[in-house]
Formats: structure tokens, sequence, C-alpha cells
């Protein structure tokens, strides 16, 4: 029964990308994100268009699958399109009602501002949700973030509040469904009603759900002690993070086409995107 | 007049997944008014999904599900009235209590069919005492009782809404003999008292030996056989071929028989298998209260000891 709720967006792969170190992919994903923004030519939007379009024939995820990450997004790219062709001014006019202008460089701009924000979440999707796991991105960061022990930040303690949360997501799911079922088959009714009765009648819900969150992170403390964790102080890991050269390869690669857009922006300009 | 009856009913969780497996298959099913049936089966045989079905919960893909002889997803509009009619006790009913007091908590099911006032109060303290849930703890917080007590706060919870059938999915689990005893006792009385058809599903093939009429016997989503207690009991091979077992007793009795001492197949309760066992020794009849207390102090020791003395 659980399977049938995602969560997260972890597509079970084997490509390249999948197998990449998680830190390495972290950091790979920052700096393709520094490059589509450092885009500006309408050639080096080309050239990121198809190293993303490679990247995902690489990971094999359907096609359809980084579609549906972009729906939730869908009004962001809507909006900003709509901002850009009404408001952008400019020296070609195309079009003219009252106070309406638009001009040719404020639907190129548009154009280029919404293939911009959806190569972000192709980046982001195809190194980081699509392809890792939460759990080896909640260790990836917590290892790459080790330098701000230093500076007494806890660390190791918010990766593991993390693991644990995202742990329980699918319990807690469940149990919500539990409980809405038990409390269903007494007779609640959570659809009809106005807005504070159907808020009331989440009370017979959350109190049992708290309830229980509650005795579960009771329970998982103790059985965390009675295993003797005492925290992130010499604690080390089944599976330790390894990078290999394939790895810094990949990330070279990323610097490269960082370097390819720079270059495109300067010697063939064509239709450049502002802001 | 069948309280409950399935008819050609299917169901399969998440049907549009690839690979889904139906979770009931073509079941057909009737329970008869009043009795208390059990209903067994390996996990994941489809027991729970049955009893969801049967209150509405659950809406069958293909079939069914009439109550008292009525379609209940004639109007789906009305299945809140189904579920006051078919009142279900899920497993562990305890981490659904949320009211300030037990009295509170009890009245949650009959407040949503809309009864208040005196009415009210009487059918609390009716379902209370049936759950064998003192006076003196109805001004309590729920969360202050014991494991046991909360068991059966819940369970009262849902006798309070009168159900014309009583469904209870594992009553008992992870409870002590004592607290399975208080439990299922309750729900017996209140079963013989009120005349409500009862169904309980269980793991627990002595609990069912000790409180049912007729078994349910599920396997692989479908229902493997329909019959009084008895004679489920002396299908030893087939509940084993299912994953199944039999009480402890009907395996004494089964050894027994093996050793040349023949006191039956159908024995499946440990009065029952005294009773026999003294016949067959020929001792003088006994006086049948004693021998209860014994048995009831001892379970199985002292059928045990019977059959060695002889």
């Amino acid at each position: 029964m659980r399977s049938d709720i995602t969560f997260g967006q972890y597509v079970e792969g084997d490509s390249l990308i999948h197998r990449l170190d998680p830190r390495v992919k972290i950091l790979i994903s920052l700096v393709f994100i520094v490059v589509i923004f450092l885009a500006r030519s309408l050639t080096a939007f080309v050239l990121l268009t198809a190293a993303a379009v490679v990247f995902v024939l690489m990971t094999k995820i359907p096609p359809r699958l980084i579609l549906k990450a972009m729906k939730p997004l869908m009004f962001i790219i809507v909006f900003t399109a709509v901002i850009n062709i009404f408001f952008m001014p400019g020296d070609h006019l195309i079009f003219e009602f009252h106070f309406i202008r638009i001009y040719r460089e404020g639907i190129v701009n548009a154009c280029l501002i919404v293939l911009r924000i959806m190569l972000l979440i192709v980046a982001t999707s195809v190194f980081l949700t699509y392809t890792t796991t939460p759990l080896a991105l909640t260790d990836a960061l917590e290892q790459l973030l080790n330098p701000l022990k230093k500076l007494r930040v806890p660390v190791h303690e918010f990766s593991m509040m993390m693991t644990i949360a995202l742990r329980f997501i699918p319990t807690l799911i469940d149990e919500t469904r539990k409980i809405i079922n038990a409390q269903t088959a007494r007779g609640a009714d959570f659809t009809t009603g106005s807005l504070i009765q159907r808020g009331r009648a989440l009370i017979p819900i959350l109190i049992p759900l708290f309830i229980s969150a509650f005795r579960r992170a009771d329970e998982l403390a103790t059985a965390m002690e009675c295993r003797c964790y005492t925290g992130g102080e010499g604690r080390t890991r089944m599976n330790s993070l390894k990078s290999e050269p394939k790895d810094w390869a990949f990330f070279c690669l990323i610097l490269a086409l960082g370097a390819g857009v720079v270059l495109l922006n300067r010697f063939f300009p064509l239709l450049n995107v502002t802001i | 007049m069948n309280a409950v009856e399935l008819d050609h009913v299917s169901f399969t969780y998440s049907r549009n997944m690839p690979g889904a497996v139906p979770a009931l298959d073509d079941v057909s099913l009737s329970v008869k008014s009043g009795g208390i049936t059990g209903l067994i089966g390996h996990t994941g045989s489809g027991k729970s999904t049955l009893v969801q079905l049967l209150n509405g919960l659950l809406k069958p893909d293909s079939g069914t599900v009439l109550l008292d002889g009525h379609d209940i997803w004639a109007e789906p509009k009305k299945i809140r009235e189904i579920r006051f009619k078919a009142g279900l006790v899920m497993q562990y009913p305890e981490y659904q209590l949320f009211a300030e007091t037990v009295a509170e908590d009890i009245a949650f099911g009959p407040k949503n069919m809309g009864i208040g006032g005196e009415e009210l109060d009487a059918r609390v303290k009716e379902a209370a005492r049936f759950a064998g849930i003192g006076e003196e703890l109805l001004g309590k917080s729920p969360f202050d009782l014991s494991g046991g007590q909360k068991r059966r706060a819940a369970l009262a919870g849902v006798i309070a809404m009168n159900p014309k059938i009583l469904i209870l999915d594992e009553p008992a689990a992870g409870l002590d003999p004592a607290g399975r005893r208080d439990i299922l006792g309750g729900v017996k009385r209140f079963s013989r008292e009120s005349g409500t058809t009862v169904i309980i599903v269980s793991h627990s093939m002595e609990d069912m030996a000790m409180y049912c009429d007729d078994v349910i016997v599920m396997a692989r989503a479908k229902i493997l056989m329909h019959r009084p207690t008895a004679e489920v009991f002396s299908e030893a091979e087939q509940l084993a071929s299912v994953g199944l077992d039999v009480p402890l007793v009907t395996r004494v009795a089964a050894a027994l028989g093996e050793l040349g001492v023949d006191i039956g197949r159908d024995v499946y309760t440990v009065d029952y298998a005294v009773g026999k066992i003294l016949e067959h020794i020929g001792a003088a009849p006994v006086n049948f209260e004693n021998v209860k207390d014994a048995a009831g102090k001892n379970g199985t020791g002292a059928a045990g000891k019977a059959g060695a003395e002889h």
C-alpha cells in the first residue's frame, strides 16, 4: 500500500550520473546553476540545452517525469513570461493597444528566461532529486558542511535530524491513513460543513497523530541510546563516500561547459538576454 | 436472515499500478445474523481488506456488499449511515483515542450520528459496561489508562454507536492473556445480550475456538472455507497448507490419537478435551466446573496431565 506514495523523486537506475559521488553531484549542480545564470547569448543557451538533453538521456529517466517536475513551478514560469512580454521595453514595437506595448525584445527575453528556469529544473532534478536517494543527499550534505563544525555548527545533529525526518515520512503517512480510517468508521466527516467545522473535524486526527509521533520519537531515542549513540564524535559510516576520478572528470566537464558559455557570450552574442 | 452478504466481490489496491495483485478475488460470502464469526488467514490473505469493504471504507471494484439485504453502495452519499450500522474496530484502536475524557471519546461516534442529551449518556454508560470500563474511568483522560483499558475504551466507542454488526480487526493483538479474556469476553457478552452480529479477525486459533460459532478461513485473496468452528479445526492439514495452525489442544488430541487414544478430531477447547479424555479412561464423571477452573488456570497443562496419567 505504501508504494503508491511517491516520496522524494528518486528513480531507480544505474547510469553514470546515478553512480556519481553524491558530494560531487551537489557541487556539480551548484556550478551548473551558476553556469545557467551566466548564459546571456542565444548560442550559449543552445549549448546548455543540448548538454541538458544529453544528461537526461544519460540517466534514462523518462522525459515525462522531467516535465512532471516542472508542473509545480508552472505558475512562476508563466508569470515571468507574462511580465517580460508586457513590460520589457525595446526598439522593435510589434503590437500596440492602448497602454499595452509588446516589443520583439520582450518576447525574446521571455523565451530565454523561461528556458533558463526550465534548465534550472532539469539540472537539479537530473543531478539531485531523480538520481540521488534522499539519504545519500543528507549524508553528502553533512560531509560537505563538515568544515562548519569548526564554527560550532552542529552539522552532524542537523543531518541526523534530516535523516530521521525523511525516514519517518512514509511511516507517518501510513499512520495518518489508519487514523483517518478509524475516525471515518466512527462517522467523522471531513468533507462537508463550513471551514471552521472542517478544521474542527481534524482534531480527532491530529491529536492521535501527534501523540503517536511523540511516542515514536521517544522509543527511537531510547533505542538509539541502547545502541550507544552519543552524537557524531568519532562515528564512522557503513558506506563511506569515496570520490573517484570519474566524479572529478564529470565535474571538469561542467566547468568546461561554463567556459564554453562564457566564450559564446563574448564571441557569438546573439539575441542577448537582459537580467 | 443474513446480516452480511458478499456477492462476487473483487478488490485491488492501486489498480492502475503495473503488477497490482487483487487483495480480494471474486469472493462470495454470507454471515448469519446474531452469531460470532471468526475470520482467520495468513498475513496478506485479504482479511483486513474484507472488513474494510464491509463498512464502506473501501469500495469494491466489482460485485456487491449487502448489509441486511441492502447494497451498501446503492446510494454512495449515504455511506456514512452504513458506517454506523457496521461498526468497525480497527487494529490497535487505542491509537485513535483523542478526547479529553474517556466518556467524551466514547460519545464521539454517537454524536456524529446526531444523538445527544440523555440518550447519549445512556449509550456511553451502556457501551462502557459492555467493554468493561468502570464508571470511575469515564471522567479520566484516555491517555492515563493502561493499554488494555485503552483498547476497551476504543471498543466502547464503537459499541456506543449501536451497530447492527460489530467488526473487530485483531481485537486482542498485543494484550496479555487476562487482557484478551477481558476484551473478547466483553464482545461475546455484548453479542449475546444485544443480538449483534460480530465478526472477529484474529491470528489466534485459541481465541477462535473459544469465542466463535463459525470460522471463515481466507487464503490468497479467496475464501478457503466457511464452516462451524469444530469442522474447520478438524481440517488440520488443509489449514497447515495455507500457513495456519489448529489450537494446541487439537494437536494434543491428534498426538493422542496416534498413540492409540482416539478422542476424536473435533477437539478444540481444553474443557471438551478434558471431558473426552476422562471419558476415555473411564474415570468417574467429574464436576465440570472444577475442571474448568483448573483448565482456565493451567491452560493445556490439565489436558496434558490427564493424558500422561493414561
